[in-house]
């Protein structure tokens, strides 16, 4: 290598550094700068609260109690009920949202016939996306204490459809989950190549068992993200629980088939929990509501965590 | 625009603009004549698996196939050749139904898979007798044995099991002369082999279903010079087993692979005759102009 040329590159490589930029470029340079380290210390600082608060106050007593009633805070037990709550319901609301949106991605992206239907649709999943859950909430009581739907929750005494219950909870907090796992799915279908679709055509497959046997086991990895980011929407939320689920302290079952009777009935969350004994709600139990809000996080962080490792796996097989 | 007038249907083109087999300006050694002899019925005592009878395919208003007419024999590689666009890709995808996946093409004429009209049967069941090798492999996103047996599974009633499948699976590979590299990594995915052995695997996986014929469309165009050569010797291995239609831009893998040739220009079928007629005394002038000078 000749030397003769080298200290002309180190000289202009050493012009180029940020102190001989133009001023205004420094400026924006700092604050792009400065403002990205501050979140990264906002984002550090939450997580460092949670955990404080969360390890100082959390128990398996509180874990493995259920609430009760007292007068204070030693009386009222824990949140063992609503921890189940935010499970169950945010399995029923899973189990509603994957295969609507996987099927509306497929007929979509492989279908996408009729072609305004199609766009109505995709339309519509974009309106529910940006829909607030308390006007999912509200509308979804309203829609539930019709007559027709008693099935899914309720009487209450004089007669009236409650409305209220671990499914019709559910089937609201379903169309949280759904455009996230309907994008996700779709994105992934989208990423299939033709000619993979043109290979199985032209091995004398049907578009169905096309569908079923290569593009769905193709788009898994895709399935799977978007429904750990569903089930993480569900479990956090607290408007639709509110007014479905009855936050009730305990499950209060109804009934006696076995799990029919807990689907049907009231119960509470983990983020409705949170709120009632929370300074802003009527419980005032601030150190419980720390210990469930830290639960609440460490599950679905676990949540994601497993569903990632699911979806490596499931990425391993293809490619 | 100058003429209002749309483009004719394909089948009333001006004789004098679009001409039949072959364009009587070029047709200067009689060639029409001889290849209409050669591409007819009985002109070899080969078994016929296929016949293509004046094929026309347009999409839209747009013709790609201009009246061509050909046989497919048993024991033999019949080497489609012509510069791009000429509508290679075409013809061979019409002979098991895939243009039918594109919207826009339309088609006359006939095309029969011994005898029968391949309209009148189950494109899920033509397509599996006259399967398909593409320009680029495309092996799905599966493991290598989920590759070949998909092409088995579900023809049956009953569901096979793995066990049943393996030695379908494994004779697929083995014809696919792919078993030695990948016999013992069966469950690793086929996306993680080299663009040959993707490309062989996907020959593996058009074979299992044990086809009459097989298409492919430039099957070596994508690969490197090594996995190009072995994907020919292979070729030449499977003739004995099924009739090979092979596309190729490639005049030197025409002449190494062919048994006979077919020459298309512009949609139209110009020559047609053995490998070694065609490269050595081609009738028509456009052959002429098209493979003269390649072989020295
Ligand atoms: N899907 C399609 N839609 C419209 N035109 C097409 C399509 N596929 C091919 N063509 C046209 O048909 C003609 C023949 O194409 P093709 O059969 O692919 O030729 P080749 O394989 O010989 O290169 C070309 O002019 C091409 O532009
Ligand atoms: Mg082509």
């Amino acid at each position: 290598m000749s030397t003769s040329t080298q200290p002309k590159v180190v000289h202009r490589r050493g012009k180029d550094t940020v102190k001989s930029w133009p001023l205004p470029d420094r400026i924006a340079y700092f604050s792009c700068w400065a403002v990205g380290i501050g979140l990264c210390l906002v984002a550090a600082g939450l997580i460092l609260f949670m955990l404080n608060k969360g390890l100082q106050y959390v128990s398996l007593d509180l874990i493995f109690s259920n609430p009760a009633v007292g007068s204070d805070q030693s009386q009222t037990g824990g949140f063992l009920a609503p921890l189940l709550g935010t499970v169950i319901l945010t399995l029923v609301g899973t189990i509603i949202a994957i295969p609507l949106g996987v099927a509306t991605a497929i007929w979509i992206v492989e279908y996408g016939r009729p072609t305004r239907l199609a766009r109505a649709v995709e339309s519509g999943i974009e309106v529910v996306a940006g829909t607030p859950s308390i006007v999912l909430g509200i509308f979804g009581l309203l829609l539930f204490s019709n007559g027709i739907f008693s099935f899914m929750s309720f009487r209450a005494l004089g007669g009236a459809v409650a409305g209220r219950s671990f499914l019709t909870a559910g089937a609201m907090m379903s169309l949280i989950a759904l455009p996230l796992i309907f994008t996700s799915t779709r994105e992934a279908l989208q990423q299939v190549p033709a000619q993979v679709r043109e290979a199985s055509y032209a091995l004398g497959k049907t578009k169905w068992s096309t569908i079923r046997k290569v593009l769905i086991p193709t788009a898994r990895p895709g399935i799977l993200t978007g429904t750990a980011l569903g089930m993480g929407r569900i479990a956090g939320d607290t408007a639709i629980v509110v007014i479905l689920l009855g936050a009730t302290m305990q499950i209060e079952k109804v009934g006696s088939a076995p799990i029919v009777s807990t689907l049907r009935g009231t119960g509470s969350t983990l983020t409705s929990y949170v709120y009632n004994n929370s300074p802003a709600g009527e419980g005032n139990a601030p150190q419980k509501a720390y210990a469930a809000a830290f639960v609440l996080l460490l599950l679905v962080l676990a949540l994601n965590f497993g569903i990632d490792i699911l979806s490596r796996r499931s990425k391993k097989e293809i490619v | 625009m100058n003429s209002p007038t749309p483009l004719p249907p394909i089948k009333r083109i001006d004789p004098s603009r679009a001409p039949k087999v072959v364009d009587p300006r070029h047709d200067t050694l009689g060639a029409a004549d001889a290849i209409a002899a050669a591409v007819a019925p009985g002109s070899s005592n080969r078994v016929e698996r296929m016949r293509i009878d004046d094929l026309s395919i347009a999409y839209g208003t747009k013709p790609a196939v201009r009246n061509v007419t050909l046989p497919v024999r048993e024991g033999e590689v019949l080497a489609l050749i012509g510069p791009s666009g000429c509508g290679k890709t075409t013809l061979l995808r019409s002979l098991n139904r895939l243009t039918e996946l594109t919207d826009t093409a339309v088609a006359t004429g006939s095309i029969t898979l011994n005898g029968d009209d391949i309209h009148a049967l189950e494109a899920t069941d033509l397509r599996r007798r006259v399967s398909m090798v593409f320009q680029q492999p495309n092996p799905f996103p599966m493991s290598i044995f989920d590759n070949v047996a998909y092409a088995i599974r579900e023809q049956a009633a009953r569901r096979p099991s793995k066990s049943a499948l393996a030695p379908l699976v494994r004779e697929a590979l083995e014809d696919a002369g792919l078993w030695d590299e990948v016999g013992d990594n069966l469950d690793h995915p086929a996306l993680r082999l080299s663009g040959g052995q993707q490309q062989r695997l996907c020959i593996a996986r058009a074979l299992a279903s044990k086809p009459e014929v097989l298409l492919m469309d430039e099957p070596c165009s994508a690969l490197d010079p090594k996995s190009t050569e072995i994907i020919e010797e292979l070729i030449t291995r499977l003739r004995e087993k099924v009739a090979i239609v092979i596309v190729t831009h490639n005049l030197q893998q025409a002449h190494r692979v062919g048994d006979n040739v077919a020459f298309m220009y512009l949609g139209e079928l110009v020559e047609y005759g053995t490998v070694e007629q065609v490269f050595n005394a081609p009738r028509a002038e456009r052959t002429q102009n098209y493979v003269g000078g390649v072989f020295g």
